[in-house]
């Protein structure tokens, strides 16, 4: 077993039974920090396959921002009622549902015949190895080919955070 | 040997796992965690296919434009959402999402 796999066995493990945890604890401030492993491990997974600039980005939006943000609401919707029941009763439902689910989406990839390499590769140019970074790729194809609509999702971001201030001030 | 595949079903596992939480949670919050579980299952499936297609890098690189995009959504759509659970929770002192059920036909 290669180096990469085993690291990916590791880290997959902790996501997904991080990801368990957050559906599954009875606490709601214990499901928002597995949250923050869960994200950290799916950062991790990024590292695995070439792609920094996600995995940097990811630790800086879902493992810094989003835990805080989640955080703050569930401190600030805190009820009096302490041992509030966390689950509804469709539970039975919903486990089949994400069962079905799973083995759907198992099922399309394993029958998929996407031409794929055998080892990740970084997106970086491959002609200049010492000059290149994926870093570099990714901003050189975000701010050319992708411009307008990277400028059409900060505009997104504006407005969702201005009616985010709407809302949540004092009318 | 790390494959494709190997990332999909991690991929699929995880989005499933948000699946159970959106349907089978009870608070408001925590539906929005799950939320973002099933956002981050499909950047693992967006940036592993950016890594193994084998096409040239400058086609490959638009998995991770996409997964870019999908981060930028999703911080947005989470401002919004807990702006307006703190509303909710304001206005009713519950983020019981089985308790909103005003617009039910």
């Amino acid at each position: 077993m290669s180096g990469p796999l085993i690291a990916f066995y590791v880290v997959g493990a902790t996501a997904i039974l991080a990801s368990l945890g957050v559906v599954l604890v009875r606490n709601v401030v214990h499901a928002a920090l597995m949250l923050l492993i869960a994200l950290l491990a799916v950062a991790g997974i990024f590292l695995l396959v070439f792609a920094e600039f996600l995995a940097l980005t990811q630790v800086l939006i879902y493992g810094g921002a989003v835990t805080v943000v989640t955080l703050f609401a569930i401190m600030l919707t805190r009820t009096t009622e302490l041992r509030v029941r966390l689950d509804n009763r469709q539970r039975p439902v919903a486990a089949v549902a994400a069962i079905v689910v799973f083995s759907l989406l198992t099922a399309t990839f394993l029958a998929s015949d996407i031409p794929t390499r055998a080892t990740p590769a970084s997106v970086a140019d491959a002609a200049s190895p010492a000059t290149s970074s994926g870093f570099e790729a990714l901003g050189t194809v975000l701010f050319t080919q992708w411009a307008i609509p990277f400028e059409v999702v900060s505009l997104v971001l504006l407005v969702a955070l201005v009616g985010a201030v709407i809302f949540a001030r004092d009318a | 040997m790390l494959e494709l595949t190997h990332l999909q079903v991690l991929s699929a596992a995880l989005f499933s796992i948000g699946i159970y939480g959106v349907l089978a949670r009870r608070s408001a919050v925590l539906v929005l965690i799950s939320i973002e579980l099933m956002l981050n299952a499909v950047n693992v499936n967006l940036i592993g296919l950016a890594a193994f297609v084998d096409r040239p890098p400058e086609t490959r690189v638009f998995g991770q434009v996409l997964a870019v995009f999908v981060i930028t959504i999703s911080a947005a759509e989470l401002g919004l959402a807990f702006a307006i659970i703190l509303r909710l929770f304001r206005n009713r002192g519950s983020v019981n999402v089985d308790d909103i059920g005003e617009l039910k036909w």
